[in-house]
């Protein structure tokens, strides 16, 4: 079943932070896909292992976490089995990432072409220190930043334009893939706006994945092609944007989106506890049934698998039963 | 990769610095001329005590004690006392030793000083170098297991105080192996100067004061560094450099070591201007002829001259190496400007 056009596939993700009292299971079991070109949206909210889900991916998780299982599948590859030195050349190469902090991101002593130049020249060798600028200057215009920041420091940067130096970094070797971890959260809206733009206009032209955590579900709707909400570790529902908010399946996607508020409507804060048990010690069966209005009591006995009930519209719930048919349908309780 | 912008020392900024430098000196060297002051200790009388205590007697004590004061210029008005003193400073003249009589005390200074900036420079020097890799090497997640052993074990050394740590050394490598002299800052039967013999002498005889102090010292950048490496490791810009699959060495020198010795390089150069007054046991012990010893000496002796001419060079390499850092820091942080203009 595996699409011709799946550029990363990931399978039963597993990732596990060691505490005193046990592990956090903060990715447990996550599997998607992402296809060739499209931007996928992660969300959920603070704590759902939106950024430790993407950290397996990009394998950057670093002790007390570990990954436990899984496969992550890029360009036909499972870079989990690569050795240290196999995946650091395949990082940037094929896998890049724009950092959530851009405020943060850039080594305050060095010039922001430096920290460019650098990993071009890690990964593909000393260049020409002409080609090396021009190319750099490329990278520059194709993000709106303007040549006179090429031997500039971070500090003298706007947040903006310090998360578009980041923007033009994560492109620079032309990777298949590139993370953005809530890239624009920090940023004021307008700087989002423009930010969002320059990532979009970078997905057309270079026709890279991207996988986009956020929060913000407005955003996410006008920029993401597909989403997937994400819960206490866990993946609740994956859909194109469309559908989701148009018959979202699961009932944590529903709250989520009907919270969204709009202009003729103020609408009741439907989430207002956030993740209610310990992550060491989850709930049985279904890791929402203690905040779903739709508890049942085979909630709390199994945990339910991922089911496509619509064409592209796959979502973890016991609401959803087969009928005589074959077909999914949603009981009504 | 190419470097930054150029900077140029802008001239406001330098005659502010300067103004401050010499302001700082001021008041350091006022304070040192009133401190002893305010001690009941004569030094006329003292001078005079040494003497009784050589001689078993001293006639025509009175007429004696009147000429030192005035000899000294100790039975002038303060005012005048002071005068006199800030006139001194400007021109080195630090007047004579009470304790070594005639000597001019800047003639002792000038004979003392190369040997401790000599042994200080290149024993700080190499504990600063050592103290910051260990500690950078003690941070590092990378470090192989055995170092991370190693380091700390070495820097035991740190908690034992410097006479003991000497004597360990001196009696290790002078008494059983016989590899090094065992006090003296240059053997008897050569002749100073510029030759090959005398300059072979010098480094003999000052490698064992300098391992003493590096022992002692480096532990003290270690910490230091050690704290701030654990900082800047959990940086965001250290974790996207990993994601960038740079090198890991490339990573710990450029993006970690390199930012986490800043805080670093500022407490280096408070401590250049400590390092005149040597390290005085370790002077001590070695009998190695430095500032060290000579403070130690003058201490003992209550004298005047010497302390206050000694505490003058003092603040002088204070203040010179904090004016040289404020000046260099722009161009080892490019977050510091000159002056904070553009």
């Amino acid at each position: 079943m595996r699409n011709p056009e799946t550029i990363l596939e990931v399978d039963d993700l597993r990732v596990y932070y060691a505490t005193p009292q046990g592990d956090v299971k903060a990715c447990d079991g996550v599997s998607f896909d992402l296809r060739s070109g499209e931007i996928l949206g992660l969300v959920g909210e603070s704590g759902s292992g939106k950024s430790t889900a993407t950290g397996g991916v990009l394998r950057t998780i670093g002790s007390p976490g570990r990954i436990v299982s899984g496969t992550v599948t890029l360009d036909g590859e499972d870079i989990l089995k690569y050795d240290d030195e196999k995946m650091r050349q395949t990082r940037w190469q094929k896998l890049s990432l724009i950092p959530q902090g851009a405020m943060n991101s850039l080594n305050p002593t060095m010039t922001i072409s430096d920290q460019i130049a650098d990993v071009i020249e890690t990964h593909e060798g000393r260049q020409p220190a002409d080609a090396l600028r021009e190319r750099i200057m490329t990278l520059f215009r194709r993000v709106g930043l303007p040549e006179r920041i090429y031997s500039m420091y971070p500090h003298e940067l706007s947040g903006g334009m310090k998360q578009r130096a980041c923007i033009a970094m994560s492109i620079a070797l032309d990777p298949l893939v590139i993370v953005a971890d809530e890239a624009t959260s920090a940023l004021d809206v307008v700087v989002q706006r423009v930010v969002a733009q320059t990532m979009l206009k970078i997905k057309r032209e270079l026709n890279v994945s991207f996988i986009m955590i956020g929060h913000d579900m407005g955003l996410m709707a006008q920029v993401v092609d597909r989403l997937a909400v994400m819960y206490s570790g866990q993946l609740l529902e994956i859909a194109a944007v469309r559908d989701m908010f148009a018959r979202p399946a699961h009932p944590y996607s529903e709250i989520l989106i009907e919270s969204v508020p709009t202009l003729t409507e103020r609408k009741p804060m439907k989430i207002n506890e956030g993740i209610t048990h310990d992550p060491r010690n989850p709930p049985s069966g279904c890791i929402f049934r203690l905040r779903c209005p739709h508890a049942m009591p085979v909630c709390s006995e199994s945990r339910p698998d991922m089911v496509e009930v619509h064409p592209e519209q796959l979502v973890a719930c016991h609401l959803w039963k087969k009928d005589e048919n074959g077909s999914y349908v949603r009981q009504s309780v | 990769m190419s470097g930054g912008t150029t900077k140029a020392i802008p001239v406001e900024y330098l005659f502010n610095r300067l103004l401050t430098f010499f302001l700082t000196v001021f008041i350091a060297a006022s304070i040192i001329w009133l401190i002893p002051r305010l001690s009941p200790i004569d030094p006329a009388e003292a001078m005079l005590g040494r003497m009784a205590a050589g001689a078993g007697f001293v006639e025509n004590a009175d007429q004696i004690l009147a000429d030192l004061r005035t000899q000294f210029g100790l039975d002038e008005p303060l005012w005048k006392q002071y005068l006199a003193y800030l006139k001194s400073l400007a021109v080195f003249d630090f007047g004579v030793s009470v304790a070594n009589f005639p000597t001019p005390v800047a003639q002792m200074l000038a004979a003392a000083l190369p040997w401790t900036i000599g042994l200080m420079i290149v024993s700080v020097v190499i504990a600063f170098i050592i103290g910051n890799a260990a500690g950078a090497f003690m941070a590092w997640q990378e470090t192989p297991k055995t170092w991370k052993v190693v380091i700390p074990a070495a820097m035991i050394f740190t908690s034992i105080p410097p006479i003991l740590s000497g004597l360990l050394l001196m009696w290790l490598f002078s008494a059983q192996l016989g590899w090094f002299p065992l006090t003296g800052s240059y053997g008897l039967f050569v002749t100073p100067g510029w030759n090959w013999e005398f300059i072979y002498s010098v480094i003999e005889h000052g490698a064992l004061p300098a391992l003493s102090i590096v022992v002692v010292t480096f532990g003290f950048w270690a910490l230091g560094m050690r704290g701030l490496m654990t900082t800047v490791q959990s940086e965001d810009y250290v974790q996207l450099a990993k994601a960038k699959g740079l090198r890991p060495r490339y990573i710990l020198y450029r993006y970690m070591i390199r930012n986490a010795i800043l805080p670093q390089v500022t407490a280096f150069a408070l401590k250049i201007g400590l390092l005149v007054t040597g390290q005085i046991l370790v002077e001590r012990i070695f009998s190695y002829n430095g500032m060290g010893k000579l403070i130690y000496d003058a201490i003992l002796n209550q004298d005047f001259a010497v302390i206050q001419g000694a505490s003058y060079v003092v603040i002088l390499m204070t203040a010179a190496s904090v004016l040289l850092v404020d000046l260099l820091y722009p161009f080892i942080d490019p977050r510091i400007r000159h002056g904070g203009g553009r």
